[in-house]
């Protein structure tokens, strides 16, 4: 039952980089960078390149990545790696001491608006996320996570110190290694998300300098933070895993792939003209490639064109590839090749819009809020639409929920089309107080063209005083919920479309395009807690003792007294008298 | 309490307090009274001062400026308001599109328990059209909600006009940390509603309604708006919600501080502040303002559309522009500004509102009178009841005292037993209870029986079943008492409450005039009720109008 749906490994922009690098390397001719690269160093690779997609709502997404290549070892034992090329030391250091498998980290500043914007190369939650496969030689994952998590924070200038196991899950099926082995062990996998993390500059300058030509040089020269956190959606990402290094796999490689996402708003920066370019978008130009870069390139989203915008300087070179389930094409400018830069020695691209496009739907998106008022229970509701108008597919929801909510399990219905909707998996794992979140990962079928709702009641609990985050009235966070699928393609979808492909090819779908891999993540969740008046403790401490001090007191004094008249003590001499008497046997004196 | 612990000194004590009952509990009684009314005098309030650090601090320079485009364009929507015979759907979803905000729409339809005639309703249908401000690199976990109605003929065009201008303008801004949602309601309040329901998927008022499709978090705080004309001389603030709720006094502070900046005449129950507080006319319209914002919390409605936020702690005020055709004018432009300057602040907001006063009443914008202060007036006439319930306590525990001193008189006379208590309880009660099922439910045989209106045989069965309790006994010995107990019956209190609330507000009535309001009241009273969830008329009628009748029960005993 750990792997219900087959998600690992399946990564398409891996394919897509693959295909498009084979094609365009024939005419790869002149590579300035072999001659700066010591021989010995030849399988150690820097690749850089920017997607640019202007997007339907006149917004603009621009989409780096930077992989680096490192042909080392990894999996031999008690081996110490010591020399470092292109490979950042930081990370290598990391990965060797806690026997990591594989990272995946991403700060994200916004939330990607799916309905606007489609599905982004990369997704990922607002705030930090973090998950990590050990090797299966570590005793104590537990420890190893926890010191990872500090050293991460230090290296990243992050708060990533505050993932603790109060909110660290382990996904059964939901995470899988991107990466080569085939682990379904679960208990070496660790999750966690912290959506108050707020990315700025001082998380992106550690970033960068993890990259071989650091800001300096190449597509990095673009990334100034003045006009990259002036934007809608920010979102920067290092993802660690082993690969192959050739079709064989005779030879292991660790790739390190530092991802940056960003989508300029129209409104914020366009003034309402739909025009963008790279000098709008980072108020710089191109001018080289990183010299260590064996290829460096500028994709171009030019599907919808010439319809919708045009785009200057044209390139001869295209690209076609099948992206997210669809079919795009891609304008190629290879920054290695110094007749990209033409006359002026600098490239900027310039997009202008002519018209409105209708964007497709997004097949697969999911939206998440509380139901109810007051501070005692709540309801969080989960929606997932299937936009796809004839196929029913699975997807895989991860909920991790902390504790302070103790979610009424029993509560949990799931359904569609106003129908229920048994689950065909569920795993859930009740949270412990101050201990461990809950858990709920569920496979559940989406019918086509559907909306289907999950729904769980919860009670807020009464936290201790010290539990009280110093802003308690801001509200508590719940991560994002996790959304995995196969989505059926687009391409699979349209059999209607033969204009530019042969016949034949075309009436059976292809098997690995008939569907792609997408994870939606829903928005975090504000909760409200109740929360005691915390400028009042001192007045109400004061007035509780004293009222207790004063009221209880003699209340209780009042109430449990008997009142009875005191008989008045006899004289000293009557006393004796009556001692005298007693001896004598006589009535006593009163 | 060393004091009632020693018997002499108690019974000094308790003697003191049987024999003075009478002069102390007057005297508490005025004491009471005389503290509230003080409570208007300008000297013994608190100024008002802005709590919350995030607001008060950090003053924003505001650079609306499309005031004139908004007028034009309350000109376009008024056209398209007409030409649509009502809400302009969709020419509203293309202006709050185009202007690059993400557009939802709500259907939503009620069936009011009886025809409504202030507003001439029974079966409403409408739409809400809401359009989200995504604030750039913000999660959706905060909102803020700028709402203007839609109201039929032409009011308010101004308000859904500046509305837009004002997202228009936002959208082009940069510094959101929360979403904004701007919200064009139709059917004043039952739209609100609908909305809030819909928001925040509950049903609490049988309200039939389409799902949202679009959100943006827990919603932080919202402003109502209502503007008629194109210039205004004064912008009036109203605070008072549902069942008596009020927002947090920063909200007030907040209104009032935007206002002295920007130079904008505002007032509060309509009333101007006077600087005069050393006079007579300076004082008595002190108190005026306050007792009407007393009066208006305890009729228990929403006063505005902003008062159906406050049960899902949404801290909410409308603002209401008000043309008194005075010398005095503002601009549209000037109350975009305030707008804006009041919504970047509360942008501002790192939590909730919570530092300032939640239960407050308000003798001017400037100052105010705090729950610690209006207790001890309330604590005073409570205190009377305490005195004279402990005078009963003591007279009954006298003959039992006498008795232990040996003297054994014959039986006491046997006290009535329980049963014969339980009688009347039970029948005041049902009685209650009658008030407040009979009158909804019983309208159709009404109508069929008389020749009456829905809402008129609702208003005149909740009077009739009301009359009819009071004629349970039959004993005319004690008219006198008869009468007082008559004059202080609770519908009587509404009805003096009408003359007063009249007399407030300078809009004095005849005494038709006056009972035709009555009669609105109780039917107003009873569709709040069964619309927004209002307290008063359960309150009314299953507590305070039993335990009325009860003493009416008492006054002829036999």
């Amino acid at each position: 039952d750990s792997d219900p749906v087959g998600f690992d490994s399946l990564d398409l922009n891996e394919r897509r980089g693959r295909s498009t690098d084979a094609e365009l390397d024939r005419r790869d001719g002149t590579r300035t960078s072999e001659a700066l690269t010591p021989a010995a160093a030849a399988r150690d690779e820097f690749q850089e390149e920017l997607v640019i997609r202007p997007l339907h709502s006149g917004d603009i997404y621009a989409s780096f990545q930077f992989r680096t290549l490192w042909d080392t070892d990894f999996l031999q034992e008690g081996q110490k790696v010591s020399h470092y090329r292109l490979f950042p030391k930081s990370l290598g250091q990391v990965l060797s001491k806690f026997s990591v498998r594989e990272l995946h980290i991403s700060f994200t500043q916004g939330f990607w608006r799916t309905m606007q914007w489609g599905q982004p190369f990369i997704p990922s939650p607002p705030g930090a996320e973090l998950w990590v496969w050990f090797h299966d030689t570590v005793s104590d994952v537990d420890g190893n996570w926890k010191e990872l998590t500090n050293v991460l924070s230090g290296i990243f200038c992050a708060s990533l110190n505050f993932i603790d196991l109060t909110n660290t899950v382990q996904p059964s099926a939901s995470f899988k290694p991107l990466g080569l082995g085939n682990a379904t062990d679960h208990r070496f996998l660790r999750y966690a998300t912290l959506p108050r993390e707020i990315v700025c500059t001082e998380n992106l300058t550690p970033w960068k300098k993890l990259l071989p030509c650091g800001s300096k040089a190449g597509l990095a020269v673009l990334l100034k933070s003045e006009k990259l956190f002036h934007s809608s959606f920010h979102s920067q990402a290092v993802h660690i895993r082993p690969v192959c290094q050739d079709e064989q796999c005779t030879s292991k490689a660790w790739e390190l792939r530092q991802t940056l996402n960003v989508v300029f708003d129209l409104y914020t920066a366009g003034q309402g003209k739909k025009e963008w370019s790279l000098f709008k978008m980072f108020s710089r130009t191109l001018t080289e490639a990183c010299p260590l870069a064996t290829s460096s390139k500028v994709y171009v989203d030019i599907t919808d064109n010439p319809e919708l915008f045009e785009l200057s300087p044209a390139t001869p070179l295209l690209s076609q590839a099948v992206v997210l389930g669809d079919r795009r094409t891609y304008s190629v400018y290879d920054l290695s090749r110094a007749e990209t830069f033409g006359q002026l020695r600098s490239l900027n691209l310039l997009l202008r819009w002519k018209g409105d496009g209708e964007m497709l739907r997004p097949l697969l998106h999911a939206e998440r809020y509380v139901a109810g008022f007051g501070l005692q229970t709540g309801e969080i509701h989960t929606v997932i639409y299937n936009n796809h108008p004839y196929r029913a597919f699975p997807v895989l929801l991860m909920d991790s929920v902390p504790w302070y909510l103790q979610l009424y399990i029993h509560t949990l219905t799931v359904t569609s089309k106003s129908r229920d909707n048994k689950p065909s998996y569920i795993h859930y794992q009740p949270a412990k107080d101050r201990h461990r979140p809950h858990l709920l990962e569920m496979l559940i079928q989406l019918p086509p063209h559907s909306m289907t709702e999950v729904t769980v009641q919860f009670e807020r609990a009464l936290l201790k005083w010290t539990e009280y985050t110093p802003d308690p009235n801001h509200g508590f966070y719940v991560g994002s919920s996790v959304v995995s699928a196969l989505v059926p393609s687009m391409v699979a979808m349209n059999t209607n479309f033969t204009q530019d492909q042969p016949l034949f090819s075309s009436f059976v779908p292809v098997k690995e395009e008939s569907s792609y891999f997408v994870r939606v993540y829903t928005e975090p969740l504000l909760v409200n807690l109740p929360t005691p008046d915390f400028s009042m403790p001192y007045n109400v401490i004061c007035l509780t003792c004293t009222v207790v001090a004063v009221g209880y007191g003699s209340f209780y004094n009042l109430l449990t007294r008997t009142f009875q008249v005191d008989e008045p003590s006899l004289p000293l001499a009557k006393r004796l008298a009556n001692l005298i008497r007693r001896i004598r046997g006589v009535p006593l004196l009163t | 309490m060393g004091l009632l612990s020693d018997p002499n000194r108690r019974k000094a004590l308790t003697g003191l307090l049987t024999r003075l009952n009478t002069p102390i509990c007057i005297v508490c009684y005025l004491a009471g009274i005389v503290w509230f009314m003080g409570l208007a005098f300008e000297p013994f309030t608190l100024r008002t001062y802005m709590s919350e650090n995030a607001m008060g601090s950090t003053m924003v320079e505001e650079r609306f400026s499309s005031g004139e485009r908004a007028l034009s364009l309350a000109k376009e929507f008024d056209a398209h308001k007409r030409k649509a015979g009502g809400m302009p759907v969709e020419w509203l979803v293309k202006a709050m599109q185009s202007r690059g905000l993400e557009v939802f729409t709500q259907s939503f339809s009620r069936k009011l328990p009886f025809p409504d005639e202030n507003k001439e309703r029974y079966m409403v249908r409408g739409t809400n059209v809401y359009g989200i401000l995504r604030a750039p690199r913000a999660p959706r976990t905060e909102a803020l909600v700028i709402t203007a109605p839609c109201s039929p003929g032409n009011t308010n065009n101004q308000a859904v006009a500046l509305l837009l201008a004002l997202a228009q303008y936002f959208r082009n801004q940069i510094y959101w940390a929360k979403d904004i949602i701007f919200l064009v309601n139709e059917h004043d309040l039952i739209g609100t509603q609908a909305w809030l329901e819909g928001y925040h998927h509950t049903n609490i008022t049988g309200m039939e309604y389409s799902p949202l499709q679009g959100r943006a978090g827990s919603i932080q705080a919202a402003l109502s708006l209502e503007l008629s004309s194109d210039v205004i001389t004064s912008l009036d603030l109203v605070l008072e919600g549902l069942n008596g709720q009020l927002p947090n006094l920063d909200l007030a502070n907040l209104f009032y501080a935007f206002c002295q900046k920007l130079g904008v005449l505002c007032t509060i129950q309509g009333k101007l502040q006077r600087n005069d507080w050393d006079t007579a006319e300076g004082y008595t319209h002190a108190a005026q303002t306050m007792m009407l914002m007393v009066l208006k919390q305890a009729c228990g409605r929403s006063w505005g559309d902003h008062g159906l936020f406050l049960r899902y702690h949404i801290e909410a005020a409308s603002v209401r522009g008000i043309n008194s055709f005075r010398h005095y004018k503002t601009d549209a432009t000037t109350i975009g500004r305030l707008l804006e300057g009041m919504v970047r602040k509360l942008n501002n907001l790192l939590e909730r509102l919570h530092q300032s006063y939640f239960f407050y009443l308000l003798p001017s914008l400037s100052r105010f009178v705090s729950i610690g202060y209006y207790m001890p007036a309330f604590g005073l006439l409570a205190v009377i009841l305490l005195l004279r319930a402990l005078d009963l306590w003591v007279h009954l525990g006298a003959p039992a005292l006498a008795a232990v001193d040996g003297v054994t008189e014959a039986e006491q006379p046997s006290s009535p037993g329980v049963l014969t208590v339980l009688t009347p309880v039970v029948i005041s009660h049902l009685t209650g209870v009658a008030l407040y099922l009979l009158p909804v439910h019983l309208q159709e045989m009404a109508v069929e029986h008389f020749p009456v209106s829905e809402t008129e045989a609702v208003v005149l069965t909740a009077i009739a079943i009301y009359t009819a309790g009071l004629a349970l006994p039959h004993n005319t010995q004690r008219a006198l008492y008869a009468v007082v107990m008559v004059l202080l019956s609770p519908a009587f209190t509404i009805l003096y409450c009408v003359f007063i609330y009249q007399e407030l507000i300078e809009a004095p009535v005849s005494v038709s005039e006056g009972w035709m309001l009555f009669l609105s009241v109780i039917s107003q009273g009873i569709l709040d009720h069964a619309l927004y969830g209002s307290l008063v008329y359960p309150l009314l009628a299953l507590f305070i109008y039993p335990c009325w009748l009860m003493f009416w029960n008492i006054l002829f005993w036999n």
